[in-house]
């Protein structure tokens, strides 16, 4: 009683702010993934598709049926359905796909790194060329290059990428044959490669197989030069539209008055200040490449989380779309948290 | 500078892009082919029941009975089985099994394993085990009814005497493929008999064994060291899943594949001038049907029915969007299956449906829906069927939905026309004369969600009769007959309006020869194919 009362209405012992920030970080994560896995769980719930059926094929029996229904769980209220499904994820079992009969964690690591190459590699294109065409179509508004600038950004937004990549293949891969069609490997260096991370450029490269490297960069190219081209298209005209901003500032004036060169009023003031900005948009424009480019992934036969989460959802196979709901809410959480970092380093008052 | 950069880095994609060389002819001893395969769920042969494991399927496992792909027309063969039996009373038969088949674990092919094979089939209880519980087998009754005596007698006791033809027809299909005993029960697990590990793995004592499989991706098969038969050209089989029909198309002319199975009539039509390409057609197993569910107090009406049979544009159809890829078919056997019937007794006429519909119940026709999955070819003989009944006088409309949303709603009798296809599920006439013309029981109790005709709330206790006649009918040539009989019934007084069946057009390499898909009856047949 006594040491009840001897602790009431003081401050309990303080976290370290650190630990209080990381717990902070640690509860919204978790409460984002279950919020997503509850409304994508229920949706798949109430779409009109059975999925016994997407199971057992229109020709099963009435009596199959029933077995299969029970085995699946869904004779239990929805709520213990969910309950079981999450008890099931803390412990690391996302279940079976119904339609590769394989585990759901060996699935998503067999798509995941074939996703996450092409958009890093798509995302690096799109950045090392757009933020520089981005910042000259701003210094040098209303030339050639600024022009040019907002053409590709136009065509980037307008073109719709199925059109885009079928060309691309017809002339890069048909006509040319400077690359190689469709898939992430050419049929004579597959299996050669023992995984490590599952992404074929940086294992072929680790494990010094060149050959592989080549065929596999050969495949890469195209996808990942058109999802590259439209971050381009994306980033470009942010950087441009952040620097005319800056670029209008007292300070750039200021700058200029005290006669610094052109390189270092663009580089070292105004493209300073749009740095956070621009990370911010390049990390969305990452997450979502991420997601997975189902169309780019069907045209180039890239076997990425994109095509599995959609197929799969049309198949009604629930665990897998919740699987990879899990890997997508991690992935925008994670970029979150990583842009967040960036701000605070590039950012003093922040700190 | 600036500007130098961007040039350089342009420069180096292209560059290391211009480096890399571009293979344009597949190995002679290895066959690449472009096909939809994201349908495969699992390999084992109690289980499968899709295409493309289908395909799989019949070049891994044999069968007692087979199919020779270079002469389909001749029906099943010998295969584990050199010889069979059929006792007096017509219900007893007996296998002598063939010497010198091994499976691909060097274990030899044996009397026992087709019992635990057949037997396991049974027992597992899956989707395709109506195959062989329609006769008699159950979980409870297969250690007495599916024996083998010794290594080479299987005796197999069915519940009643049928057709020898209709039994050695089904033990064709996926589910009558023999797996390695010792190999299965080595990885079972939980008393699944193997379940798991066959999904993903195979034991054969076809011509090849799966090597790799990866789910939407690829299929790699490699030759079964052990085959007993004669050594096939190909050594390696990669079944690459490529979706797209232009991709496909892509790549066939680029010599990085030697089959294309997906293309669609306007990449086949594009390749017809193409070099070193060739256009192989083969007539499949699947129909195009329209049926009408006879809850729907108007669809009841024959005159009706006779309408909207009239007021199909079959050639039309034909002629134009499923040019090359369906052939006009009014019966519901595909050609090629015994008892096949070929005769069209339906072609678009207006007058004479207008005409139909002024002597029905309702000369106004009505409103009518249409189930419609969103397929392309489906979506456009909805669209078809919209006109030409729109211009018979009803006010039609499509409910397009996936495909297992149509199902649902088709399977609980809910539809007013369903916009359908179906496919043979075992090589025998019954696959589909048991389900368009048998429905012992029209009640909603009965949920026989099975059988076409009781989806359709066709209750035909008559033809029912009939077609269960036709099974037990021993004279192949009286069998064909009446099956010929009771399609010409089927046609007039049915709800069903057969209208098409699909051509499979399969784009090669010229050099490629007897790339044979299956016909109407089987799956594809590597084996046999050089190049």
């Amino acid at each position: 009683m006594a040491d009840t009362t001897h602790g009431e209405g003081r401050p309990g012992p303080s976290l370290p702010p650190w630990l209080k920030k990381t717990l902070a970080t640690l509860a919204t994560v978790a409460a984002t993934i279950l919020g997503l896995l509850f409304v994508t769980f229920m949706i798949g719930r109430v779409m009109p598709i059975d999925p016994v059926l997407a199971v057992i094929g229109e020709r099963a029996t009435q009596e199959q049926y029933n077995q299969t229904f029970r085995d699946l769980g869904l004779d239990k209220p929805l709520l213990v359905q969910f309950w079981i499904y999450v008890t099931d994820v803390l412990q690391g079992d996302l279940g079976k796909s119904i339609r590769t009969g394989q585990e759901v964690t060996t699935d998503i690591a067999r798509v995941f790194p074939a996703t996450l190459e092409l958009a890093t590699l798509g995302t690096l294109f799109g950045v090392v060329l757009g933020v520089p065409l981005g910042v000259i179509a701003a210094v040098r508004r209303g030339s050639w290059i600024d022009q040019l600038a907002r053409f590709v950004g136009l065509i980037g937004y307008s073109m719709p990428i199925f059109w885009l990549g079928l060309v691309g293949l017809l002339i890069f891969y048909g006509i040319l044959g400077w690359v190689s069609g469709p898939g992430r490997l050419g049929i004579f260096y597959q299996g050669i490669v023992e995984p490590i991370t599952g992404m074929l450029l940086l294992d072929s490269a680790l494990r010094g197989e060149w050959a592989v490297f080549r065929s596999a960069f050969s495949h890469i190219i195209l996808p990942a030069s058109l999802l590259g081209y439209f971050s381009l298209a994306y980033i470009s005209r942010m950087t441009r539209s952040f620097m005319l901003e800056q670029l209008g500032s007292e300070y750039v004036i200021t700058a200029r008055v005290k006669g610094l060169s052109e390189w270092q009023v663009v580089w070292g003031h105004a493209f300073r200040n749009i740095r956070i900005q621009l990370v911010t948009v390049i990390a969305l424009a990452y997450a979502n490449l991420l997601e997975g480019s189902v169309l780019t992934e069907i045209i180039f036969a890239w076997p990425g989380l994109g095509q599995y989460i959609t197929t799969s959802l049309l198949a009604n196979d629930m665990n897998s779309v919740l699987g990879g709901t899990i890997v997508i809410g991690t992935i925008f959480v994670a970029i979150n948290i990583f842009s967040d970092l960036l701000y605070r380093f590039f950012d003093p008052r922040s700190k | 500078m600036k500007k130098s950069f961007v040039a350089a880095a342009v420069a180096s994609f292209l560059a290391v892009g211009l480096a890399v060389p571009v293979v344009a002819e597949t190995p002679p001893n290895m066959l690449v082919i472009a096909n939809r395969i994201d349908d495969i769920k699992t390999f084992d042969p109690a289980e499968s029941f899709e295409f493309a494991g289908a395909d799989v399927s019949r070049n891994v496992y044999q069968k007692l009975v087979n199919f020779d792909p270079l002469d389909l027309d001749a029906g099943y063969q010998p295969q584990l089985a050199e010889s069979w039996e059929i006792s007096e009373d017509g219900k007893t038969i007996t296998f002598t099994m063939a010497e010198g088949h091994v499976f691909a674990s060097g274990n030899p092919v044996t009397a026992q394993d087709a019992e635990f094979s057949l037997r396991r089939a049974v027992t597992l209880n899956k989707t395709p085990s109506f195959i062989l519980t329609q006769f008699g087998f159950t979980p409870e009754n297969v250690e007495e009814t599916i024996v083998a005596t010794d290594d080479r007698t299987l005796v197999l006791t069915l519940d009643k005497p049928y057709a020898l033809s209709f039994v050695l027809n089904c033990l064709t299909a996926t589910i009558g493929g023999i797996v390695d005993m010792e190999t299965v029960m080595a990885n079972e697990t939980d008393g699944d008999m193997g379940n798991d590990w066959l999904r993903t793995n195979t034991a054969g004592s076809g011509p090849y064994k799966v090597v790799e499989w990866r789910p939407s991706e690829s299929v790699l098969l490699d030759l079964n060291p052990n085959y007993g038969g004669e050594t096939p050209a190909m050594e390696r089989v990669i079944v690459q899943h490529i979706q797209e029909s232009a991709t496909q198309r892509l790549q066939l002319e680029r010599g990085d594949i030697d089959v294309a199975r997906n293309l669609s009539p306007e990449d086949v039509a594009g390749l017809e001038d193409a070099e070193g390409v060739k256009i192989v057609d083969e007539l499949r197993g699947r129909l195009m049907y329209w049926a009408a569910n006879q809850k729907k107090e108007m669809l009841s009406d024959p005159k009706v029915l006779e309408a909207l049979k009239l007021a199909t544009d079959y050639e039309g159809m034909s002629d134009s969007f499923l040019k090359g890829q369906y052939t006009v078919h009014q019966a519901f056997l595909p050609r090629t299956f015994l008892g096949a019937l070929e005769e069209t007794p339906y072609s678009f006429d207006m007058d004479a449906a207008k005409a139909a519909l002024a002597e029905s119940a309702h000369p106004d026709c009505g409103p009518i829906k249409i189930s419609v999955r969103d397929a392309q070819e489906r979506l456009d003989i909805g669209q078809s069927l919209q006109n030409t009944w729109g211009e018979l006088g009803c006010d039609i409309e499509l409910i397009v939905g996936t495909g297992a949303q149509t199902l649902d709603r088709y399977r609980a009798r809910e539809h007013d026309i369903y916009l359908g296809a179906w496919g043979p599920d075992y090589p025998d006439p019954n696959t589909n004369a048991g389900t368009f013309a048998v429905n012992p029981d029209n009640s909603d109790e009965a949920g026989a969600t099975g059988l076409l005709a009781w989806r359709n709330a066709w209750g035909i206790p008559e033809m029912t009769e009939k077609t269960l006649a036709a099974v037990v009918e021993n004279d192949t040539d009286a069998r064909r007959e009446m099956y010929r009989e009771l399609q010409r019934e089927h046609q007039q007084v049915s709800p069903f309006g057969v209208m098409f069946q699909q051509i499979e057009q399969n784009g090669m390499n010229e050099s490629v020869e007897n790339f044979v898909a299956g016909g109407a009856t089987t799956a594809v047949s590597y084996w046999v194919i050089t190049k």
